[in-house]
């Protein structure tokens, strides 16, 4: 059982659970009341209502549900929500701002990065952490940076490319 | 300020609009869908919630055959936030314990006197919570009393084996069915003419289509109204809904299946599963919106797979290399319940597809089918219903037969290929292949890989005592069913529709049979479109996977969505602008026969300069039409194809492998794909390096095995190895060639399994050319490192059927 708050004020102080989390996401302070059990990517999808974060295998190998905790690209079905307490959470949602995309998700339409569309959130999360932390990756860094994430439409081919196209963007960009 | 009146410009021969600028045929227009993918705001089915709405999960057997003593779920209905908990006793008094399979088979629902596959469905909980409904599960004790399980047709067809379906009356055995095709005695005799008879026996390994997204539905009963509208990963909703109706009897107007955006499918969303059923039941007794979604054990241990069949192939050859005739036996291990998803006249699909690119006189095929202690639901994994089985054995055993021969294996293959002016060809075993250039596609691929050049390296390598194989697979392929006089699934004609409205301003909306999966038909659909009214692409909107509001049809899978609904978006479009004519001449005051067109503008053909376009018919369509004209400007059309359509492709792959670890790499991959016209040739490119993957994968990493217990082996991403970014290689795609299909109405063929379908043979005939000297016939897909070094350590053929080895 869930509840999320955006402000502590709108809780039930009176009877707050021991398992009170507080947490950014996407820019935006939360407050949630969660069973200790509950995994991140549940609060995400179901607490939230932040439905392009997606659930693939909950074995943390398809890497759909990848997210952001504090820059790092994580699993979100392999962390428990209480861990994610007194931290700062981005999902594909954060990635654009209101007025235009991201070069990541540009780069994905460009490049044909995506056909059921359904790895691609976790795909283009785990390339954001790359591309922070690397701005001028080889197509052989892609493809490692991106080998927690499994794609069954692509072949991968056109997802390295966007996250190339997406580099060269943002260096272009400065 | 600019001039407010302009001389109209000279006369030109043409004012048709630029095709490509609007998005029409071969435009590599980006991707309509994509806006909100990348968003993350698209709407799969676990991302549905409704007012209300449940949760429900599934318990399933640990064991692979056992009969039930007993079931209690006491405890679990004790759970707080439990509403319901259904088990096979349950079902059974609702008629619903089990259902009718799309292969004419049953299947349970919920299991009532035994369980017959590890990971059947024995019962179900519908909590406020999914977490609530697993623990659930977990507090119901099932008391259950072992049997020997089956794991292979061998085991299954044992004089002392336990009869599986012991369910069934008239079934003393677990002979699914014995079906036959060709012609046997002109086999028969071709085999006694020959110089040499090449054979080989293999196995296709079971493998899981295994999308990203699992399966899962909200089922939504609404007493008020008596409407089930249920929200499902289908890729076929319209059977679903035949189905559910026949099921479930519920009359189907009051039936509403919506497939909304769905993360792959790959065949794994044709079948009924279960879990749907429960579902709607759930939601029909508790009045509530009740969400089930499956997790990956579930779907990979559960749901349907594919191949999992037998080969005894042999080859009559004349010592020019001329095939004089094929025959082969094939076993089938269907599993627990024959619930192929496939066409009614064809127990094993359409096995019969193989050796239809080369010109042999006749050929036999003995099919058997068994049922064993594995899941069920053979489904067509990105391919038309066993045609991957049959171009994998064919092109398996042409790599062995050339080496019987001592030939070259292109030039073996080049000896053989039905010839470019011999079209309709008709196949061995009855097909007729419409069109293609099979010489110059191997042409290409030889050229593309350097192919003298590289027979040479691999000479000088071996000197150095490395291995370098070449792998050559060249098919056609029957894409695209029906015919309906031939195709059809449970008596339902496979035919496909779509319907097209144009609206006053010009605008459009289309909604077809058929429902993408990824292959991107909310920008192919209105590429057609574009392409037959001029309307630009972006002025289209497509819609797809509600059965209230598209037209019936058989959906996607099989490649069959651009031979089928495809061409029905052409016809529809055709049929707008035979009533658009009409309103140009009225609007350009002659008479019908003196109206020409060009891509979105009528003109009269005495005077070019005087035209309306599209739009200005549709405008008038709605407020300006001749007395007596119907107004509006719609259109509906049910497609049956006349034929199936015949791409053709040569896959070449080269490999090194390490003889020290059995361990091989892709050094190159060539691709000659001829699909005819290319509506979105990025789109169709996306889809052939999707399809090299899904081969790669067979080849080297994706199956499942069971142990001799019946326990499935790849039931979780853990086990079941799919390739990543790191391993899978890279491709080169070539579309030099181009025959388009005679009698679709844009040209087109399918392509959407070509690569997954001839791709499996090109690694596997490469890792057997690099370790030719070994003598070794065979190594069974995947070829795992000490699978390969194994043939290379002790120079034999390595089995991989089941169940796995123990001793190693």
């Amino acid at each position: 059982m869930t509840t999320v708050y955006d402000d502590l004020s709108d809780a039930d102080t009176g009877d707050v659970p021991v398992n009170r989390i507080k947490f950014t996401i996407n820019g935006k302070k939360k407050i949630a009341e969660v069973e200790p059990r509950l995994l991140l990517s549940h609060l995400i999808r179901r607490g939230l209502g932040l439905t392009g974060t997606h659930m693939g295998c909950d074995t943390t190998n398809c890497g759909a549900c990848t997210v952001l905790v504090d820059g790092r690209a994580i699993k979100s079905c392999t962390m428990l929500a209480v861990q994610a307490d007194g931290h700062e959470i981005t999902t594909v949602e954060g990635l654009a701002s209101a007025s235009e995309l991201h070069p990541l998700q540009e780069g994905f339409k460009e490049e044909h990065g995506l056909q059921c569309g359904f790895c691609t959130p976790g795909m283009m999360m785990a390339a954001k952490q790359l591309l922070d932390e690397n701005p001028a990756p080889t197509e052989e860094d892609v493809r490692w940076a991106l080998s927690g994430n499994l794609c069954r439409c692509t072949g991968y081919q056109n997802i390295v490319k966007s996250v190339l196209w997406a580099a060269d963007k943002l260096r272009a960009e400065g | 300020m600019s001039q407010a009146t302009t001389e109209p410009p000279a006369a030109t021969p043409s004012r048709a609009l630029d095709e490509i600028k609007i998005g029409g045929l071969g435009a590599s227009r980006k991707r309509v869908e994509d806006n909100r993918f990348i968003r993350g705001t698209g709407n799969y089915t676990d991302d549905i919630t409704l007012p209300g709405m449940l949760h429900m999960e599934i318990l399933r057997s640990p064991l692979a055959h056992a009969r039930i003593k007993s079931i209690d779920a006491t405890r679990a209905w004790e759970v707080p936030g439990v509403h319901l908990v259904l088990t096979g006793e349950m079902m059974a008094t609702r008629n619903l314990a089990w259902m009718p399979t799309l292969s004419y088979d049953t299947q349970a629902v919920l299991a009532t006197d035994k369980v017959r596959f590890q990971g059947q469905e024995v019962a179900c909980v519908i909590a406020d919570d999914p977490y609530i409904a697993k623990d659930a599960c977990e507090l119901i004790d099932v008391e259950y009393e072992p049997l020997p399980a089956i794991v292979n047709p061998q085991q299954a067809l044992a004089a002392d084996a336990p009869v599986i379906r012991d369910d069934k009356e008239n079934q003393p055995d677990n002979v699914i069915y014995n079906w036959e095709v060709g012609d046997r005695e002109g086999t028969d005799r071709a085999f006694e003419q020959a110089d040499k008879i090449s054979r080989l026996q293999l196995h296709y390994p079971r493998s899981h289509p295994s999308p990203i997204e699992c399966c899962g539905s909200i089922a939504d009963f609404n007493r008020s109204t008596s409407k089930l509208t249920v929200y499902m990963t289908s890729q076929a909703p319209h059977i679903i809904r035949a189905a559910v109706s026949l099921v479930a009897e519920i009359p189907e107007h009051m039936i509403r299946i919506i497939s909304p955006d769905i993360g792959g499918g790959f065949g794994n969303k044709v079948p009924v599963y279960p879990g749907y059923v429960c579902s709607i039941l759930a939601s029909i007794l508790l009045e509530r919106p009740v969400k089930w979604i499956e997790d990956k054990s579930g779907n990979l241990i559960s749901t349907g797979f594919a191949r999992d069949v037998y080969l005894d192939g042999e080859l009559a050859l004349r010592n020019d290399g001329k095939i004089l005739a094929v025959r082969m036996r094939t076993d089938a291990d269907h599993g627990a319940f024959f619930a192929d998803a496939q066409p009614s006249k064809f127990k094993i699909g359409l096995m019969h597809s193989a050796f239809a690119a080369y010109d042999v006189p006749v050929g036999h095929i003995m099919a058997r089918g068994t049922y064993t202690n594995k899941a069920p639901g053979g489904v067509a994994y990105r391919c038309s219903f066993r045609v991957t089985e049959a171009m994998f054995f064919q092109e398996r055993m042409m790599h062995a037969a050339a080496i019987d021969l001592g030939m070259d294996q292109a030039e073996f293959r080049r000896v053989n290929f039905v010839r470019d002016d011999d079209f309709p060809h008709r196949t061995p075993f009855g097909f007729l292949t419409d069109s293609g250039q099979y010489g110059e596609c191997l042409d290409v691929g030889l050229k593309a890989v350097g192919y003298e050049d590289f027979l040479r390296q691999k000479e000088a390598a071996k000197k150095n005592g490395r291995l370098l194989g070449l792998g050559i697979s060249t098919m056609t392929e029957p894409l695209g069913a029906g015919n309906s006089r031939e195709y059809d699934i449970l008596g339902i004609k496979m035919f496909d529709s779509a319907e097209l409205r144009v609206h006053l301003t010009g605008k459009a909306i289309l909604r077809t049979g058929a429902k993408s999966q990824g292959q991107g038909h909310e920008t192919t659909w209105a590429q057609i479109v574009a392409h037959e009214l001029g309307i630009p692409a972006e002025d289209i909107v497509v819609e797809e996977g509600d059965t209230d509001t598209a037209p019936f049809g058989m959906g996607t899978y099989a490649s069959r969505s651009t031979p089928v609904a495809g061409a029905a978006v052409a016809m529809a479009s055709r049929k707008v602008r035979a009533k658009a004519r009409k309103l140009a001449a009225h609007l350009l005051e002659v008479s019908e026969e003196d109206v020409d067109w060009e891509l979105g503008r009528f003109y009269v053909r005495s005077a070019p300069d005087r035209g309306v376009t599209i739009q200005e018919c549709a405008m008038a369509a709605y407020s300006n039409m001749p007395d007596g004209m119907e107004p509006g400007l719609e259109s509906v059309s049910y497609y049956d194809p006349p034929n199936l359509t015949w791409p053709f492709a040569c896959y070449i792959v080269t490999v090194e492998v390490d003889p020290e670890t059995g361990v091989w790499d892709v050094l190159n991959l060539v691709a000659v794909d001829d699909c005819g016209v290319r509506i979105n040739p990025m789109i169709v490119e996306g889809q052939i390096m999707g399809g090299l993957t899904e081969a790669y994968a067979m080849a080297n990493m994706q199956f499942q095995t069971y142990d001799a217990e019946g326990n499935c082996v790849g039931s979780n991403y853990m086990d079941y190895l799919l390739p990543t970014s790191w391993e899978t290689p890279g491709f080169e795609l070539h579309s030099e060639i181009m025959t388009p299909c005679p009698h679709h109405p844009i040209g087109a063929k399918g392509i959407g399994e070509c690569a997954a379908v001839g791709g499996p043979a090109a690694f596997v005939n490469a890792v057997m050319d690099a370790i030719g000297d070994t003598g070794v016939r065979n190594i069974d897909m995947p070829l795992l490192p000490d699978r390969v070094w194994e043939a290379i350590k002790y120079r034999r053929d390595v089995s991989g059927a089941p169940p796995v080895r123990s001793d190693d």
